[in-house]
């Protein structure tokens, strides 16, 4: 099984496909309408990249900006400022032309596949709308790769699923035909804004199996965005994990699930069971509280109100930068200060 | 406090529950026993559409129009409730006995109703008390699931989610009930909420000796409260095992491939996934239903198997139970 191995098959040559430098999301809040109350800051200040070929999870509670992350990306939400670099261009600088060019190098895996996917249309006419809309008007072309993509996803024949409609497939299959969809325009970039979480545990590998599988053989660059940290381990290269609009550590999975540093990624970890009947004994020691508003986040580091080991005169004050750990490996915590 | 004897609290017998559709008779429920004790939690696992939350709706009789048939008997401290007149189940078991949070309750909260007050209304529905009198005892069981009691007074948008989860779970105790049926009580929440909520169930056992049947697909997070586990499938209980033996030793051929299924995040395996589906419950296979996916088929498997008792309190629905020597036999 070792085409499912961690860490491998990056292609160094013009290895980075995705540049993201300070980028913020953030969006106003009005009052009545008119009002300008403040902003909502969903992403605050996100610097990362993205090689080529490489599984990288994002990993948050809900509200920590990881699906407005998402939509930014997809070009759903303009930023609000700083840049997106893919292959040489700036995409915030992009106008509606350049946004539609833009969006055919990015395949877009829904949440729920059953709300993903019109109910009204069969499986071919699904698979053939973005084929139409990025101007392929070939019938037999099309026809060829509406096939070609329902086998990379193994629904096979494909003659089979060609004129069902959604609800005539259970929701693994669904979600084998948004994958397809995303998939039909060959892009570059997949992002998978909780592909599983919606389907029951014996689908989700299967499911998740086959979207490694996919972006490993074709060498695509895959934003894995999810809030269970527990299907990360095997199923992608880095974890950056977010809190309030922020990353607040990133490493190499194996590193993130065994030697995490942030105390916000400990909480985490240490919140998540597996299962175990001697679970049932203990009770788990959690951090106080909850996320923060992402209108007035905390001062300082936005996790000290709940943070153990927040360090009085400093946490609240100054805002951690990013230190380096290990080569890939860093934390935006003061305890990861080098002395 | 309840007194406590040597009847389990309750217990289910070849409980049924069929529902007409326009391709047929789904059988949704199709022969499940079970047995709860007191102070325990059992947890009803299954995937998807395997019955389990057909099974709660059963217990508690909230059942759609379109069922074909509910049979079955179901005695609640030893008293028979599956005969009982709507009228008296509804007066005297439903909510007071046994109470429920449904799935996904929580976003079920009236927007524009203080959360204090609904979680009063239904002791003043029920035992007639007063508004004052309502509230108090709301406060209380607001203190019980660790919402200040401050939070009477906001309203549902007010509340994160795992407050409004609190909150619901909190109508639920109000009457002191024996038994409490948890409908997926954690699958919308995020992880530290998820966690947070386990250690609220564990301190309520612990605290008021209430009894749990948890309903979930969550295999993980089930086992932070489970003393007893039933595997359901397509309709049926395939496993009933303490979850000691559940977890660490599971016997039937699905619950070794669930267990598989899921992800660890302590320990390096690579989690497997089961191939195929689940059978129709329209057309149930007449042979073990789990036999197209099971590694270990065999010519028996044409047959239905019964539950095997195992050891006792442990009973398995496969036949490699019946023939001790099969049981480590190779996949063929």
């Amino acid at each position: 099984m070792s085409e499912f191995a961690t860490g491998d098959g990056v292609n160094t040559k013009d290895a980075t496909l995705l540049s993201v430098r300070q980028l913020r999301t953030w969006f106003e809040l009005r009052r009545w309408g008119l009002l300008k109350v403040g902003d909502v800051r969903a992403v605050d200040g996100l610097d990362f990249e993205m090689r080529r070929g490489e599984a990288v999870a994002f990993v948050g509670e809900s509200g920590c900006g990881k699906s407005s992350l998402a939509r930014t990306l997809l070009g759903l939400y303009r930023p609000t400022a700083g840049s997106i670099w893919i292959e040489g261009e700036d995409m915030a600088g992009f106008d509606r032309h350049q946004l539609h060019l833009y969006r055919r190098k990015i395949g877009y895996v829904q949440q729920d596949p059953y709300a993903a996917l019109p109910p009204f249309m069969q499986v071919r006419r699904i698979l053939r709308e973005p084929l139409i809309v990025h101007g392929n008007r070939d019938r037999e072309d099309q026809e060829r790769k509406i096939r070609a993509a329902l086998r990379e996803v193994r629904l096979e024949p494909p003659e089979t699923y060609l004129t069902k409609f959604p609800h005539m497939l259970s929701g693994g299959q669904q979600q084998r035909v948004v994958i397809a969809r995303a998939l039909i325009l060959k892009p570059a970039l997949i992002i998978a804004d909780e592909p599983v979480s919606m389907l029951d545990a014996s689908v989700r590998v299967e499911i998740l199996n086959l979207l490694r599988q996919i972006q490993q053989q074709r060498n695509l660059t895959l934003a894995f965005i999810t809030h269970d940290l527990s299907t990360v381990r095997y199923f992608a290269n880095r974890i950056m994990v977010m809190y309030a609009g922020q990353i607040v550590e990133r490493a190499p999975v194996d590193t993130l699930l065994d030697q995490p540093r942030h105390p916000y990624t400990q909480a985490l970890l240490e919140a998540l069971p597996d299962p175990d009947p001697d679970n049932a004994q203990k009770i788990r020691r959690l951090p106080k509280g909850e996320p923060p508003s992402l209108v007035s986040p905390p001062s300082g580091c936005r996790f000290h109100p709940r943070c153990p080991h927040a360090i009085k005169g400093l946490c609240e004050i100054k805002p951690p930068p990013e230190f380096p750990i290990a080569p890939e490996h860093g934390a935006a915590c003061w305890l990861n200060q080098p002395s | 406090m309840v007194e406590s004897n040597n009847k389990p609290l309750l217990q289910v017998e070849d409980l049924r529950l069929h529902y007409r559709s326009a391709e047929g008779v789904v059988r949704a429920v199709d022969g499940v026993d079970l047995t709860i004790e007191r102070n325990q939690a059992l947890v009803l696992l299954g995937e998807s559409g395997c019955g389990k939350s057909s099974l709660a709706k059963a217990l508690l009789r909230l059942l759609p129009r379109n069922v074909e048939s509910l049979a079955g008997r179901a005695w609640l401290d030893g008293e028979e409730v599956i005969g009982l007149g709507e009228e008296q189940f509804r007066r005297r078991v439903r909510w007071r006995r046994i109470a429920i949070v449904m799935q996904a309750a929580m976003n079920s909260l009236n927007p524009v109703v203080r959360v204090g007050a609904q979680v009063a209304e239904p002791l003043r529905v029920h035992y007639g008390w007063s508004r004052a009198k309502a509230l108090d005892r709301a406060g209380e069981t607001f203190q019980l699931v660790g919402i200040p009691t401050d939070f009477l007074i906001r309203y549902p948008f007010e509340l994160s989610g795992g407050m409004r989860q609190r909150a619901v779970l909190a109508m639920a105790l109000a009457a002191s009930p024996e038994l409490v049926i948890l409908d997926e009580p954690t699958s919308a929440l995020d992880g530290l909420t998820q966690a947070n909520i386990m250690n609220v169930l564990k301190r309520i056992k612990q605290e008021l000796h209430t009894s749990f049947l948890l309903i979930t697909h969550d295999i993980a997070t089930s086992s932070e409260i489970a003393d007893q586990v039933a595997l359901m499938y397509a309709g049926q209980i395939v496993e009933f095992s303490s979850a000691r033996d559940f977890f660490r030793q599971p016997a039937h051929p699905y619950a070794q491939a669930l267990l598989a299924s899921v992800p660890r995040l302590r320990r390096k395996i690579r989690p497997e996934y089961i191939p195929g589906q689940p059978p129709s419950l329209i057309a149930p296979p007449a042979g073990c239903r789990f036999a197209d996916r099971c590694p270990h088929r065999f010519e028996r498997c044409s047959e239905c198997p019964p539950m095997f008792d195992r050891a006792p309190g442990r009973k398995i629905r496969c036949w490699l139970e019946a023939a001790p020597s099969n049981l480590d036999r190779e996949t063929p």
